[in-house]
């Protein structure tokens, strides 16, 4: 019998459409432990295990290799080694061909695999894996960026340079200078659920892996690539990850690569799941900066020319760091105009694990940097940094003048950031409770509280011009419901959700008559990682694309049949008019099957408008740009630097939302992860280059109880995005992170008052309490060296 | 000694079944059986060491108060432990036929899941809360939440949801209520009194059937590994794959998990944990009461034992400075022999501790501060919750008539390689009077006690600075100012 309710033929609205708010297409799954990830499905008979064997040194060469005591351990199936790898040894996503699926002479960061060992069950892989004998020769290791040169140290790939106006110029003339620098830590992702591959091996060279990752289409060409085959021998499938945040979208292909190869050797199905600590030291995370910065600017803190050195730690291979470095560059404005601006990246090779795409892919990075400057001035100026920010805006979209130049020289054509900032500032009575903390301030000797409000500017589009294009898959089947596939990979964004809510959009019928199904390459070839937060941009106007073309065919059948011009089809909720007659959607279906109409078809969708000359260092990058700001409240204890967060308010731009509740999780979820980059969350390595915060005992993401006392968010009500996205709707899942830094601001602006806001606090991140106080130490310092 | 009798297995119930089990490694964790054995995958592992709560089941146990549900880490609980219990699993938690339970329906209602891996865990401290506490407030639904970690949602919309469920039902017709009295049966029939001795060998696990049992035991065993909460041992297992056999689990064992107060002093036994020690402790000696809802998550302190915390000599166990500022002393037994010696003394140096071959901690005893005095204890950590610590310091003191410092007791954690007092800060504050200038001539001192170390959670530069500032806190708290001494995050009660 059929479960579900017969359509309503009356409906005036279908139910779960565009633009309403729907709870996630799992969440009964994901309550009751019925969402099957992939170590949660049934292994097929005869599974084998895999555990690595990791580098014990950061760099060295592999004298000796000695995998005898492995072999012959109780369980152990086969001991993988590079040798065993039947195509390229190799998973550079940005064909650098610098990074091995299993080190080969050498090894290049501590925790690198070398082996995988296959066992009869995980643990006794596993336990094998520590019997290696391993001699290596130690070669210099280079652990951190801080006292690298940005020009003559090696680089993973090549630098960007953007230019426009002459900043040294401009400096040079201008009334005011300050140049300085800052770091700014990485970050791991922490996704619940680590990397985790099942590979299923099949007839002739093919091969089937399960695989958590945010580019099936990618982890299938890299799979291909190591076995040596067509890539038509691969599929790669994933329902959904437990979290990606970046991580998966090339760290996912070693784990799949090693699984496949393993896979295919022993004619059985092998699985591979990182243990927690293996994953967080031998997979790439957000890279870590060091800003080099030099501003000039006038008495009233107008900003007339800039010059940037963004420094970034790639690790040993260059992965993304080539276009993360880039986006650095791209945000190095956020939201301000630069009159005059040089920016240079310094993609530095390191010996520690190779760093990734996270969640804002650098963006953030970038205007940690622009953020830090405008603090720079405003403590110059002796001004409340808000007045700074909104003093070097771009212009309004509502009045262009010639402040709307990026460094990458495309002109900002919807700027909303003042109208985001004003609306933020009346409710979260800035003003007020600035002259409320102040007076706090000066009635508290312990305890120090601290204000700030931070705008975002984030550019939608992957600079690499190939990855903006989808694919999606729609058939309708004789009864009326409908399967829907895209490209995009679901890891809690809901992104399936708001795609099947498109479909259901555009045939009229309810959300529950569209079934979600899981990302496989066998459907949708070629299609983009999920990232850049372009998936319901890019994977909603394929699906609609798909469904559109089926629509027309069933119009076109409609108008034929019932002798009726094409204009007198219309699809109402659950059903048609057909001229003077209302049929159910379900019957026209079921007709036009009878009538040998086609019934599926495949959608597609290039996003316009973009180019970028990298060379050049021009182009329009972005098809839109996603606004918000946020603003934090913090108490501090400037006896030990611990800190609570009293209170944040966040408005956001997600355009005309789809979903808002969808929406608002992400604008939540977002700024707390960006809070907790720039706050907890340390990335702390030894001098031997051992990551020791390589767990959740030692590396802290924020908790429940490091949210915001008070936590206002609020999408605009009345935005819509200025190019036709699908459905005038914002990209939404790496804009909010970057909200994170009001709280860095707030606590920077807390430590200003040990020194009365004369001295520019230059709190670096993440504001550990350690960083907290050893800023207010030094403050208090030159207050009293200064008397 | 009365001759015990000998069982060769473990019963407990499993969701709604009796289980018994003859064949368990000594290492097995409750989370691997659980997904690999029982095919039950709801339950998650995200870490493998007890600080995520992907892994969260509840572990239903038979005590003084009567049937008592707990949340408990699956991936570091060894299978072993669990004789005589009810262990609940995601998969059993129901609401009306055909129907979410109240907790799961409020979670999907409240958009309380984005990627979903962390939420049974979520959904099973939650219901753990709510079926102690239906109306919880911000501050216990965050404490019952300290040990399950989401990187999606920002927490925000499970609060939401976590104040809503007793909307969507009540918590006295929950299955686990109504069943009570049911499952108390069965469990009191699986009480036996025996002791467990499964495996052979390299594969041995032993559950003494009391705590005389035990010390016999150990006495002709003193090799074995005592495991009581395995929020430490649990790593070794899970992490470092050490071998651990024999076992003998005490974390039940009858004459070991009593607290008892007694002429002002509070005797807590070796396998009380940290939650049974909470209301009583929190109560006599109140400013324990915030160090006990910072150490771990709320799993980790429904399992942890204070025994544990003293037996295992880390430096950066957080009862120990509290307890030694406090005077506190230390029963160690071995076989019938008893001994008890100040607390501060059984810590010899880093990894070796006053604890002979066959001994064990059997009781802390702790006195409770004279009505004219002054305690408190102050934990540094980079995130303030379940974080471990990176500098602790704990503050006993008592004034003379006049003012002076007539008695004073400073230990502190992570500074050195045990936990150590405060000498001569102690010396330089000793007769003086009770004033800042004192204060800060003290401070002084020091870097005579400490010289504490550079690692992944401070800077030898901020334990110093940080320890430091604790002394002028400590101060400023006892001289009766109204102004904040301390960031918090809620009010105090």
């Amino acid at each position: 019998m059929n479960k579900h309710a017969a359509p309503n033929l009356k409906a005036e609205k279908i139910t779960g459409g565009v633009a309403t708010d729907q709870r996630h297409d799992s969440a009964h799954k994901h309550v009751s432990g019925t969402a099957i990830y992939i170590d949660d499905m049934p292994e097929p008979a005869g599974t084998l295990h895999v555990g690595l064997g990791l580098s014990k040194v950061a760099h060295g060469i592999l004298r000796s290799v000695d995998l005898s005591a492995v072999r012959t351990a109780a369980g152990v199936v086969d001991v993988l080694t590079y040798a065993d790898v039947p195509g390229e040894n190799d998973v550079s996503p940005s064909n650098m061909h610098d990074d091995p699926v299993l080190a080969e002479g050498k090894v290049q960061f501590f925790g690198q695999p070398i082996f995988a060992v296959i066992g009869e069950t995980r643990e006794a892989a596993r336990r094998a894996a520590r019997l290696a004998r391993i001699e290596y020769e130690e070669l210099p290791a280079v652990i951190g960026i801080w006292d690298l040169d940005p020009v003559n140290d090696k680089q993973v790939t090549t630098p960007l340079v953007l230019r426009r106006g002459d900043a040294a110029t401009a400096i040079a003339a201008a009334p005011r200078r300050i140049k300085n620098r800052m770091w700014l830590g990485g970050q791991d992702h922490f996704y619940l659920e680590g990397q985790v591959s099942l590979a299923i091996p099949g007839e002739d060279d093919e091969v089937i892996v399960y695989c958590s990752t945010q580019g099936p289409s990618e982890t299938q060409h890299l799979v291909a690539h190591t076995l040596g085959v067509p890539s038509h021998a691969v599929t790669v499938e994933v329902r959904r990850m437990g979290g990606g945040f970046g991580g998966k979208e090339t760290q996912a292909n070693q784990c799949a690569a090693i699984a496949a190869i393993a896979a295919k050797k022993l004619k059985r199905a092998v699985k591979i799941r990182l243990d927690r600590d293996e994953d967080m030291t031998a997979t790439g995370k957000r890279h870590d900066f060091v800003i080099d910065y030099e501003v000039g600017f006038d008495d009233e803190g107008n900003i007339l020319g800039v010059d940037f050195t963004y420094a970034l730690r790639c690790g040993f291979s260059a992965d993304l760091s080539g276009p993360v470095g880039d986006r650095a560059l791209f945000h190095c404005d956020n939201a301000y105009f630069y009159p005059n601006v040089l920016a240079k990246s310094a993609p530095l090779y390191t010996n520690t694990v190779s760093n990734t795409a996270f969640r804002g892919f650098g963006g953030p990075q970038g205007m940690v940097g622009a953020e830090r400057v405008i603090d720079e001035v405003a403590f110059a100026v002796g001004k409340d940094p808000l007045e700074i920010r909104k003093l070097n805006f771009y212009d309004p979209m509502e009045a262009i003048g010639s402040r709307n130049v990026t460094p990458y020289h495309q002109k900002v054509e919807d700027c909303i950031i003042q109208r985001i900032v004003a609306e933020l500032e009346e409710s979260a009575g800035y003003a007020r409770r600035r002259r409320e903390i102040s007076a706090f301030n000066a009635n508290s000797r312990f305890i120090k509280r601290g204000l700030a409000l931070t705008p975002v500017k984030f550019g939608i589009s992957f600079t690499k011009t190939e990855s903006n294009q989808a694919g999606a898959l729609v058939h309708v089947y004789a009864d009326g419901s409908v399967h829907m596939n895209h490209g995009g990979t679901e890891m809690g964004q809901g992104l399936h959700l708001k795609v099947a809510q498109v479909v259901a959009e555009e045939f009229q019928i309810d959300l529950d008559r569209v079934k979600i199904t899981a990302t496989t390459t066998a459907k949708v070839p070629n299609t983009a990682p999920t990232a850049a937060s372009s998936g319901a941009d890019l994977n909603g106007m394929a699906a609609q694309n798909a469904a559109r073309q089926i629509r027309q065919r069933l119009t076109d059948f409609a108008a034929e049949k019932y002798q009726v011009p094409v204009d007198q089809v219309v699809f109402l909720p659950n059903r048609v008019r057909i001229g003077n007659q209302e049929i159910s959607f379900n019957d026209l279906v079921k007709q036009a099957y009878i009538a040998r109409v086609q019934l599926s078809a495949a959608g597609f969708y290039k996003t316009p408008k973009i180019h970028w000359d990298r060379s050049k260092g021009q182009g329009h990058a972005f098809y839109y740009y996603a606004y918000g700001a946020a603003c934090a409240e913090v108490s501090v204890d400037t006896l030990t630097g611990e800190y609570v967060v009293e209170r944040a308010d966040i408005l956001h731009d997600c355009g005309r939302s789809l979903n808002r509740a969808i929406d608002i999780g992400q604008v939540e979820g977002g700024f707390i992860q960006g809070m907790g980059w720039l706050t907890t969350e340390e990335l702390w390595w030894d001098d031997k280059g051992r990551l020791r915060t390589h767990a959740p005992s030692t590396y802290k993401i924020p908790l429940a109880s490091d949210r915001p006392k008070i936590f206002n968010v609020a999408l605009t009500d009345w935005s819509q995005a200025y190019e036709p996205t699908i459905h005038r709707s914002k990209a939404v899942g790496e804009p909010p992170l970057p909200h994170g830094m009001a709280v860095l601001h707030a606590l920077s602006d807390a430590v200003a008052s040990v020194a009365d806001h004369k001295i520019c606090p230059r709190l670096d991140a993440p504001a550990t309490p350690e960083r907290v106080l050893m800023a207010i130490e030094r403050l208090k310092n030159e207050v009293k060296t200064g008397e | 000694m009365a001759k015990v009798s000998i069982r060769n297995e473990i019963r407990f119930i499993l969701n709604g079944r009796d289980v018994v089990l003859s064949s368990v490694a000594p290492d097995a964790t409750l989370l691997d059986w659980l997904r690999l054995d029982r095919s039950l995958r709801g339950t998650k592992e995200g870490c493998a060491e007890g600080d995520c709560g992907a892994c969260t089941v509840l572990v239903g146990k038979l005590s003084a108060d009567g049937l008592v549900y707990e949340s408990v880490n699956a991936c570091i609980r060894f299978l072993g432990s669990l004789d005589g219990t009810h262990v609940v699993t995601v998969e059993h938690l129901r609401g009306e036929p055909g129907q979410l339970h109240p907790v799961q329906q409020a979670m999907v209602d409240f958009h309380g899941s984005q990627c979903g891996f962390c939420t049974p865990g979520f959904v099973m401290s939650l219901y753990g809360l709510w079926m102690k506490s239906p109306d919880p407030s911000d501050a216990a639904i965050e404490k019952a939440l300290q040990g399950n970690l989401c990187r999606c949602t920002g927490y925000e919309a499970i609060m939401r949801a976590a104040h809503a469920i007793s909307s969507y039902g009540k918590a006295a017709k929950d299955p686990l209520a109504a069943e009570r009295e049911m499952i108390t049966a069965r469990l009191e029939a699986m009480h036996d009194g025996a002791r467990v001795e499964i495996g052979a060998g390299k594969a041995r696990l032993v559950v003494p059937a009391d705590v005389d049992d035990f010390a016999a035991m150990l006495d002709k065993e003193p090799g074995a590994t005592i495991v009581a909460g395995s929020t430490d041992v649990g790593l070794w297992v899970t992490k470092h794959m050490r071998d651990i056999s024999p076992v003998i689990f005490i974390g039940d064992l009858d004459g070991l998990c009593t607290i008892s107060e007694d002429d002002g002093i509070i005797s807590i036994g070796a396998g009380v944990t940290y939650t049974e020690a909470f209301s009583t402790l929190s109560k006599r000696i109140p400013a324990l009461g915030p160090l006990f809802d910072r150490i771990g998550g709320e799993q980790v302190r429904n399992m942890g034992t204070i025994g544990g915390n003293i037996a295992n000599g880390s430096p950066i166990g957080d009862t120990p400075p509290p307890f030694i500022a406090l005077g506190a002393r230390l029963t160690l037994r071995k076989g019938d022999k008893r001994r008890t010696i100040p607390l501060e003394t059984f810590f010899i140096a880093y990894g070796r501790q006053d604890r002979q071959a066959g001994e064990f901690v059997e009781a802390v005893h702790v006195p409770v501060p004279a009505k004219d005095t002054k305690f408190a204890v102050y934990k540094i950590t980079k995130r303030r919750d379940e974080d471990i610590t990176a500098a602790l310091g704990a503050f006993f003191l008592t004034l003379a008539k006049d003012g002076t410092v007539a008695d004073v007791r400073i230990a502190y954690g992570g500074m050195a390689a045990t936990p150590k007092r405060a000498s001569a800060v102690e010396q330089a504050l000793l007769g003086k009077p009770w004033t800042e200038d004192t204060v800060e001539a003290a401070m002084a001192e020091y870097a005579r006690d400490f010289t504490p170390l550079t690692d992944m959670r401070a800077s030898a530069e901020y334990r110093a600075l940080a320890a430091r500032n604790l002394l002028l806190r400590f101060f400023a708290e006892t001289s009766g100012t109204s102004e904040p001494i301390q960031v918090s995050r809620y009010e105090a009660a």
